[in-house]
C-alpha cells in the first residue's frame, strides 16, 4: 500500500527556534528510507517564493498568479510517496521523518487506487 | 422467535458476536464483511437451533457458517475477492497468521478493540465503533446511546469504517513496545463511553445506565485480555466503584444527590466489594497511573460511613499524586474540594478562587456548583445564591437543574 508523506515546514509563528532538523538528521531519514526498501518516490520542493499558480476558468482562459503565499500557515516543502504494509508502519515513518519536529508536520495520505 | 429462550440466545450472542467478529476480521481483513457474516451466521443460528438443537459447539458452528457465507459472498463478487485477498498477501506482510487452528476460537479482540480505537479516527467514532463492533450494539442502539439521529451515527459509522479500509488502519494489536502509548487511547474510548452514561452531558435524564454498564462489560473484556495492565484494572475498579453509587445518586424525582446527601445503605456492596478487590492490582508493582489513582480515590469514599469519617487527607494526597500525573483543571477542582473537607471551607475556596481564570472550567457547572456550596457553608448566601444562578445557567441535565433549584431555594 502506497502513501504519500506530505511534509509541511512550521509557519513563521509556529517554528520552535532551535528545534530545525539539520541536513544530516534529514540524509540519515532519507538513508533509511532507502534501505529500507520501502522508497517509491520523494523530492524536496524549492522555496515557496518560487511557486506560481494556475488557473483555467470555464472559458478556457488561463490565469496565472505569483504565490501562492504565506496565508497558509503551514508550507508544504517535500514529500515522500513509500510502500508500506499499512497505516501504523506509514506513521512509524511519519514520526521518524525530520519534518515533523520543531513545529512542523507530516501529513500521510493513501494513494487512491483504482484498480482493485 | 420470543420468550425466556429467545432473551437468553441473544445474551449468548451478544457475547459471542465480538469473539466472531474479531476473528472474522482476522480471517480475511475487512470489517464489512465479517459484520456482514456474523449478521448471517446468527441469524441463521436463530432459525436453525431451536429446531436442531443448540450445537456442541456453539461457537465453532457459528464461525464455520460465517466462513462459507463469506466464501460463498467472495464467489459471487471477484472483485472484491481479489482486493481482499491482496489486503490478506499486505496483512500476512505485516504481520503473519499464527499457525495452527484447533478448534477453540481464538481471541482476536484485542486487535479489534485497538483498531476501533485507533488515534487514526475521529474521537467522536471511536466510542461508536467500539460499542458496535465489541460491545454488539446495532447502529440505533449506538445512536440512541449517544443521543444523535439514526442517519448521523450511520453515517460516522460509515466513515470510520471507509477510513478503515481505504487508509488501512492495521487489525493489529501493538507490541509490548508501543503498547503504553497505545493502550490509554482505548481506555479513554471506554471511559468516554462510561463517563457519557455517568453524568449524562445532555437530556431528561441524569444518568444512562445501559451506558455505564456498557462500558464495564467492555473493560471486563479488555482486563481478561490483558491481565497484567495495571490501568486496565485501575479503569475497571474506577469504573465498578462509581457505578456502585448509581441508586443513591438521584432522588425520587429524578433530582441529583451529591456523595455528601446519599443513602449510602443503597450502595451496591457486591460491587464495591469487586471494585476494591481490583485496586491492589491497580497500583501494585510500579508507579501508578491515572486511573489507579481514581480508583484509589473512589475506594475511600466507598469505604467510608459518612462525610465526616471520610479519608480527606489521604484523598487530598492522591488528588497530589493524579495532578503530578495528569494536571488538569477539573482535578484541581476535585481537590479543592476535598481540601474544603480537610481543612475548612475557607481554605477549599480560595482554591476554586485561584482556578477563576481557567478557560475549561468557564462553562463547567460543577465549578461554580462547588464555589456556591462552600459560601453556602461560610453563610455568605447573597454570593452562593449568584454562584448557584451561574451553575443552573450552564447545567446540562434536569436532574442537575432540579438540585440546584433546590440549593437556591435554601438560601434565598
Amino acid at each position: 500500500m502506497k502513501y504519500m508523506l506530505l511534509i509541511n515546514s512550521a509557519g513563521t509563528d509556529q517554528a520552535q527556534e532551535g528545534c530545525e532538523a539539520s541536513f544530516e538528521d534529514w540524509m540519515a531519514y532519507d538513508k533509511a528510507v532507502q534501505e529500507a526498501g520501502i522508497f517509491v518516490a520523494g523530492h524536496s520542493l524549492a522555496d515557496l517564493t518560487t511557486a506560481t499558480t494556475v488557473r483555467v476558468d470555464a472559458k478556457g482562459e488561463r490565469a496565472i498568479t505569483d504565490g501562492p503565499f504565506a496565508e497558509t500557515r503551514e508550507v508544504l516543502g517535500g514529500y515522500y510517496v513509500i510502500d508500506v504494509p499499512d497505516l501504523d508502519v506509514a506513521l512509524d515513518w511519519a514520526a521518524r521523518c525530520p519534518g515533523a519536529t520543531g513545529g512542523g508536520s507530516v501529513v500521510v495520505r493513501p494513494i487512491a487506487d483504482f484498480e482493485g | 422467535m420470543t420468550g425466556p429462550y429467545a432473551e437468553n440466545v441473544e445474551a449468548v450472542f451478544r457475547e459471542e458476536r465480538g469473539r466472531l467478529l474479531a476473528a472474522l476480521v482476522r480471517r480475511f481483513g475487512d470489517l464489512d464483511l465479517a459484520e456482514e457474516v456474523t449478521s448471517d451466521a446468527i441469524e441463521a443460528a436463530l432459525v436453525r437451533w431451536p429446531v436442531d438443537g443448540v450445537p456442541p459447539k456453539p461457537g465453532a458452528w457459528l464461525m464455520t457458517t460465517a466462513r462459507r457465507r463469506a466464501v460463498d459472498r467472495l464467489r459471487r463478487d471477484r472483485t472484491y475477492a481479489s482486493r481482499l485477498a491482496l489486503l490478506q498477501v499486505e496483512a500476512d506482510r505485516a504481520a503473519p497468521s499464527p499457525a495452527g487452528a484447533g478448534d477453540e476460537l481464538p481471541d482476536e479482540r484485542l486487535q479489534l478493540f485497538f483498531t476501533c480505537a485507533h488515534p487514526a479516527l475521529n474521537a467522536d467514532d471511536r466510542g461508536a465503533l467500539t460499542l458496535r463492533c465489541l460491545g454488539g450494539l446495532a447502529t440505533p442502539e449506538v445512536a440512541r446511546a449517544f443521543l444523535v439521529p439514526e442517519a448521523t451515527m450511520a453515517k460516522r459509522i460509515v466513515r470510520a469504517k471507509k477510513k478503515i479500509r481505504e487508509a488501512r488502519i492495521p487489525f493489529r494489536a501493538p507490541g509490548p513496545d508501543e503498547l503504553p502509548a497505545r493502550l490509554p487511547g482505548v481506555l479513554q474510548v471506554i471511559y468516554s463511553i462510561f463517563t457519557e452514561g455517568y453524568a449524562a452531558s445532555a437530556g431528561p435524564d441524569l444518568q444512562r445506565l445501559d451506558l455505564a454498564e456498557e462500558a464495564i462489560r467492555l473493560a471486563r473484556i479488555l482486563r481478561r485480555l490483558l491481565p497484567a495492565e495495571r490501568e486496565v484494572a485501575g479503569l475497571l475498579g474506577l469504573m465498578l466503584l462509581i457505578h456502585a453509587r448509581r441508586d443513591a445518586r438521584t432522588g425520587p424525582g429524578g433530582e441529583l444527590v451529591l456523595l455528601d446527601e446519599q443513602d449510602r445503605g443503597r450502595w451496591d456492596r457486591a460491587m464495591i466489594e469487586e471494585g476494591l478487590r481490583l485496586v491492589p492490582a491497580a497500583l501494585a508493582g510500579g508507579p501508578p497511573g491515572p486511573y489507579g489513582v481514581q480508583a484509589a480515590i473512589a475506594a475511600l469514599h466507598d469505604e467510608a460511613a459518612d462525610v465526616a469519617t471520610t479519608d480527606w487527607p489521604q484523598i487530598v494526597a492522591l488528588y497530589d499524586v493524579l495532578l503530578a500525573l495528569a494536571p488538569s483543571p477539573v482535578v484541581e477542582l476535585n481537590r479543592a474540594a476535598a481540601v474544603a473537607l480537610r481543612d475548612g471551607p475557607e481554605a477549599g475556596l480560595a482554591l476554586l478562587d485561584a482556578l477563576a481564570g481557567e478557560p475549561r472550567l468557564r462553562a463547567y457547572a460543577p465549578y461554580p456548583m462547588a464555589r456556591a456550596d462552600l459560601l453556602q457553608r461560610l453563610g455568605r448566601l447573597p454570593e452562593a445564591a449568584a454562584a448557584y444562578r451561574e451553575a443552573l445557567d450552564l447545567a446540562g441535565t434536569e436532574p442537575e437543574r432540579a438540585h440546584l433549584r433546590r440549593r437556591l431555594a435554601a438560601v434565598t
